[in-house]
């Protein structure tokens, strides 16, 4: 006769499941639904903004539903902090789950969806996505693609300078790497003596805007761009999380000892289109990240119907509170369009504090 | 006295020592050529780049992100072009970010004709510069000036661009920079690299003083009644010079503003003049359409149309593709001493 169930069995039961395998990468249980929790959150996040969009409550939508599964896995395992001894981010306009993994509250976002003056990204002033945040070394996401990969290099500089092990990361988009921006990037990590610790990392989903990669990538990977200037890296499939953990932190690893650059490729999916402007409709023919990490933890007996429900229930919970709250707040104000342009200065007769439109005279106009 | 360039070096030496520039850089801005216009010879913190204008750029934003305080340089402003957007983007970080991150850097690129340059090594950039809100933007005339501006520069925690004269680099300078040795010999033994082999040199910079040109504050560079004249960078010599003829030759004096600041400009010093005056000419070589003198020429007209007592003149380069390498192209194309005298004179003497 077994023993009675004393309680020691479901202590037993995790015992067998202490982490989840795929390939030959392993990943402990509490990690996995740590990430996957993230996922969901993210993604309720970004449809619900996507209907935002669509229901006049903010204007434009881009984001990054289909990278989850990678932009999490990164945003976990960022040294977070402010300064160089910390992890620099240069990224784009995709990685919502990046620093909502980092611990960005949703509603942070969606402030800046809905423009609101309370947006602590932009005070309203810029897409959903263009994220800023000092306190976190996030600097500030722009439209104009690519030309984060041309910065990153002057914060990896002064890391390397510095010592530690605070690294610069950059990410972007396949299409964009056709930039010479791109080709900056490489040339300026790895000068002969003075090899910088970035993380390059391309989500490769297969499409710019509607133009598909391969009609205009003659290269096999990205990264194997990188072979000619010694830089290492590595193709991983970012809609798996297993692996997508391990080639981050295999990368991160790398740039934080060996003080060099090192690139990581990861394969995405896009799942409703590039933004708004193309309807941002959901996309049945790539695959779902969450999809395919709730089938994976499922078979891992750490999820089932009920839990994959709940966790999805509690996740559009927190954004309708967030949607809910941060319509009740307040507006930018015409007197704040000129509103931090310039930090006060000690030099100058005209602008001591910050902005306040033209040169005047002093004077009333005759 | 020191010429202009001299006055760039000691600020930037200035700088490393007492105000925390951690980077100077462009290409060629290390050792062993210390910039083309030499510019950047024996400074601690200078380095060379790649041959990649955008990297420049980008790479001093982020020095500037992770807390240093660099000085880049692109060697002539004719190839700052293809890095407009990246200008654009480091002057809205700060406004973009709602205040998240200043941009604390500057970028130092010769401006300007008057070196045989022909197409490429000739053209000006305070036009394009002056719409680049968030930056501000200077452009001395003279070493003392260069000094100063270059100071502040530094010091101003917002992206700055000193557009530096080509004309004028080697010109000296009429007041000395605060601990300038007395000579211009011993100046040159301190701080010029030798000609040759100079692996084995180091400068022995004098020890210079701080002095701080506000930006945004213009310089009256000479004064009367009669007519306004505003200008910067190559043609404010010309313009004095001009002014002093008229003033022997009519006995009538000006006003002869060196603007300094692009933006923000001194318009408190410029409405004065021209309430004064009620005569107003504008001068600089940047192309004629889109020219950063008829920003200040509509403002005149919206805000003194009434005092003006003839019209106002703007008197700019021409819009054409390039400037010529043969002197009839240059001469032609960019204000020259006679054509800007006879612009005087005639706002001098046109019947109110």
């Amino acid at each position: 006769m077994p023993e009675k169930n004393n309680g020691f069995r479901n202590e037993g039961v995790a015992l067998l499941v202490p982490e989840v395998r795929s390939g030959r990468d392993m990943l402990p249980a509490d990690r996995c639904l740590e990430i996957y929790r993230v996922m969901v959150r993210s993604r309720a996040m970004e449809e619900r903004m996507i209907k935002m969009s669509k229901s006049g409550q903010g204007y434009f939508w881009i984001g990054g539903p289909g990278e989850e599964a990678f932009n999490t896995c990164l945003g976990l395992q960022v040294k977070k902090g402010r300064g160089p001894a910390y992890d620099y981010l240069h990224l784009h306009y995709r990685n919502s789950s990046t620093l909502i993994a980092m611990g960005m509250p949703v509603i942070d976002c969606i402030r800046q969806m809905a423009m609101t003056s309370t947006d602590p990204h932009s005070m309203g002033r810029n897409f959903a996505g263009h994220f800023a945040y000092r306190d976190w070394n996030v600097i500030p996401v722009t439209s104009v693609v690519e030309v984060q990969y041309v910065m990153a290099p002057g914060t990896a500089l002064v890391q390397k300078r510095l010592g530690g092990d605070g690294i610069t990361i950059v990410t972007g988009g396949e299409a964009g790497t056709a930039e010479g921006d791109f080709a900056s990037c490489l040339v300026w990590s790895s000068r002969p003596g003075n090899e910088l610790p970035i993380l390059i990392i391309v989500t490769n989903n297969g499409w710019g805007i509607s133009t598909p990669a391969c009609s205009q990538h003659g290269e096999k990977h990205i990264i194997d761009r990188g072979k000619g200037f010694g830089i290492r890296g590595e193709v991983v499939d970012g809609n798996d999380v297993l692996a997508s953990w391990h080639a981050v932190r295999r990368g991160m690893d790398y740039c934080r000892r060996e003080r060099r650059p090192y690139m990581i490729e990861a394969m995405v999916s896009r799942l409703y289109g590039h933004s708004s402007s193309s309807g941002a409709q959901r996309v049945r023919n790539e695959a779902d990240p969450i999809e395919l990490f709730e089938h994976k933890l499922t078979e891992a007996g750490l999820l089932d119907a009920v839990a994959i429900e709940h966790t999805h229930e509690e996740a559009l919970a927190e954004v309708e509170a967030a949607v809910e709250q941060v319509l009740s707040e307040p507006m930018p104000e015409p007197s704040d369009v000129e509103k931090y342009t310039y930090a006060p200065s000690t030099v100058d007769v005209v602008y001591p504090e910050d902005y306040t439109g033209l040169p005047t005279s002093g004077e009333r106009p005759a | 006295m020191a010429t202009l360039v001299q006055a760039v070096r000691l600020a930037l030496h200035y700088g490393e020592e007492n105000l925390g520039v951690t980077d100077v850089f462009g290409e060629d801005v290390g050792p062993p050529l210390g910039g083309v216009f030499t510019a950047t010879q024996g400074l601690k913190t200078a380095w060379n780049s790649p041959l990649d204008e955008r990297g420049i750029i980008g790479a001093a934003m982020g020095i500037a992100y992770a807390g240093g305080r660099p000085v880049a340089e692109i060697q002539f402003c004719d190839y700052g072009f293809n890095t407009i957007d990246l200008l654009k983007v480091a002057g809205n970080q700060r406004w973009a970010g709602a205040g998240n991150y200043d941009m604390p850097l500057v970028v130092m690129t010769p401006s300007g004709s008057g070196i045989r340059g022909s197409l490429y090594h000739s053209h000006s950039f305070e036009s394009w510069a002056s719409r680049l809100a968030g930056w501000k933007v200077v452009m001395p005339s003279n070493a003392l000036d260069a000094y100063g501006l270059m100071l502040s520069a530094i010091v101003d925690p917002n992206p700055v661009l000193v557009l530096l004269p080509k004309a004028l680099l080697r010109v000296r300078g009429e007041q000395k920079i605060p601990g300038e040795p007395d000579s211009e010999e011993e100046l040159k033994a301190r701080i010029d690299a030798p000609v040759g082999d100079r692996s084995g040199w180091q400068p022995r910079w004098p020890d210079v003083k701080p002095h701080f040109v506000p930006i945004g504050s213009a310089a009256l560079v000479r004064e009367g009644e009669d007519a306004t004249v505003i200008s910067y960078g190559r043609t404010l010599p010309l313009c004095v010079q001009a002014a002093d003829a008229l003033a022997e030759e009519t006995g009538k004096h000006c006003d002869v503003l060196d603007l300094r600041s692009i933006f923000p400009y001194d318009w408190k010093a410029i409405s004065a003049s021209v309430r004064k005056t009620g005569r107003v000419l504008i001068v600089n070589e940047d192309t004629e359409v889109a020219n950063f003198g008829e920003h200040l020429l509509r403002r005149v007209i919206d805000e003194h149309f009434y005092e003006l007592l003839v019209r106002p003149r703007v008197i700019a380069g021409k819009h054409v593709p390039g400037i010529g390498l043969n002197h009839v192209y240059e001469q032609n194309t960019v204000p020259q001493l006679p054509v800007i005298q006879d612009a005087l004179r005639a706002v001098l003497t046109e019947e109110a």
